[in-house]
C-alpha cells in the first residue's frame, strides 16, 4: 500500500520545505519584478519571461511547484477520502493534471530556447 | 502547549486509536456549534484550503502563460479575458490564496524551527498572519480598484 504513496517519510517533509522556501523567494522576486515594471505590453514580457535567467528561475520554480503541489494534495486526499477505489481515481486526476502541466510549461520554455 | 501534528502523525495516530476495541463503544458527541476553531486552527485550515486552490489555478495559470507569450494578439486576449469580472473575482481568491499560504507557509517553516511553538507566541503569529493578509489584501483591492 505504501507504494501508491510514491512519496514517503521524511523525504516529502523536507521536498516540501525546500520547494516552499525556493517558491517564497521566487514569488518575491516577480512581486518586485512587477512593481518596478510599470505599464508595460506584450514585448517587455516576452523578452522578460524569455531571457536565459528567468527561463531557469521559472522552470525550477514549475518543478517545485509541482512536487508541492503533488505533496500537499497527497496528504489532504490521504486525510479526507478513505474508500480506496476513490483515492487512487483522486490521486491519478491530481497526478494527470500536474504532470500534463508540468509538460506544457517545459514545452513553453523550452521553444522559446530552441527559436 | 499546542503542538503542531503533520497529517501524517495525525494519521497514524489515527489508526493507533482506531485499532484498538474500546474506542468502537466509546460514545461520540460532539456540537460542532459549540467548538470554536482556535485561531491556529483557523490559519491551518485556511492554508490547506488556499493550497488546494492553488492547484485548482495551475491548469488555468499555464494556459494564461502559454497564451501570453505566443503572440501580440493572444496576450491582448489574455489580458481582456483576465478583466472580465468573473475572472476579477476568481483572481481576487486566487490572490487571497497566494498571500495566506505564503505568509502560514512562513508561519509553518518558523515552527519547524521551533520559533513561536508555545502556545501564547503561536497565537500572536497566528493573529499575524491573519492581520498581515488583511492588510495586503485591502492595498491589492486598493491598487485595482482605484
Amino acid at each position: 500500500m505504501s507504494s501508491v504513496y510514491v512519496l514517503h517519510g521524511l523525504r516529502p517533509w523536507l521536498i516540501q520545505r525546500i520547494s516552499a522556501v525556493y517558491m517564497a523567494l521566487f514569488v518575491v522576486y516577480i512581486v518586485v519584478t512587477l512593481a518596478m515594471a510599470g505599464d508595460t505590453g506584450y514585448q517587455q514580457w516576452h523578452d522578460w519571461l524569455f531571457h536565459p535567467v528567468n527561463v531557469v528561475a521559472v522552470g525550477l520554480f514549475v518543478i517545485a511547484l509541482l512536487l508541492h503541489a503533488w505533496i500537499g494534495m497527497r496528504d489532504i486526499i490521504l486525510d479526507y477520502v478513505h474508500n480506496t477505489l476513490l483515492r487512487m481515481v483522486a490521486f491519478t486526476l491530481v497526478i494527470v493534471v500536474l504532470i500534463s502541466s508540468g509538460l506544457w510549461s517545459a514545452k513553453l520554455l523550452l521553444l522559446s530556447v530552441a527559436m | 502547549m499546542y503542538v503542531q501534528l503533520s497529517s501524517h502523525t495525525r494519521r497514524y495516530a489515527g489508526t493507533a486509536i482506531k485499532d484498538t476495541k474500546l474506542t468502537d463503544k466509546r460514545p461520540v458527541y460532539l456540537n460542532l456549534f459549540k467548538i470554536r476553531l482556535p485561531t491556529t486552527g483557523i490559519v491551518s485550515f485556511a492554508h490547506r484550503v488556499s493550497g488546494a486552490l492553488l492547484f485548482l489555478a495551475i491548469p488555468l495559470c499555464v494556459y494564461l502563460l502559454d497564451r501570453s507569450v505566443s503572440s501580440e494578439q493572444a496576450f491582448e486576449q489574455s489580458v481582456r479575458f483576465m478583466q472580465h469580472p468573473v475572472m476579477q473575482i476568481t483572481l481576487l481568491i486566487l490572490v487571497w490564496s497566494l498571500v495566506h499560504h505564503f505568509l502560514a507557509g512562513i508561519r509553518y517553516l518558523l515552527l519547524d524551527f521551533d520559533i513561536a511553538v508555545e502556545k501564547a507566541s503561536s497565537n500572536i503569529s497566528a493573529w499575524t498572519v491573519l492581520i498581515a493578509e488583511l492588510l495586503i489584501m485591502l492595498a491589492y483591492v486598493g491598487i485595482v480598484l482605484l
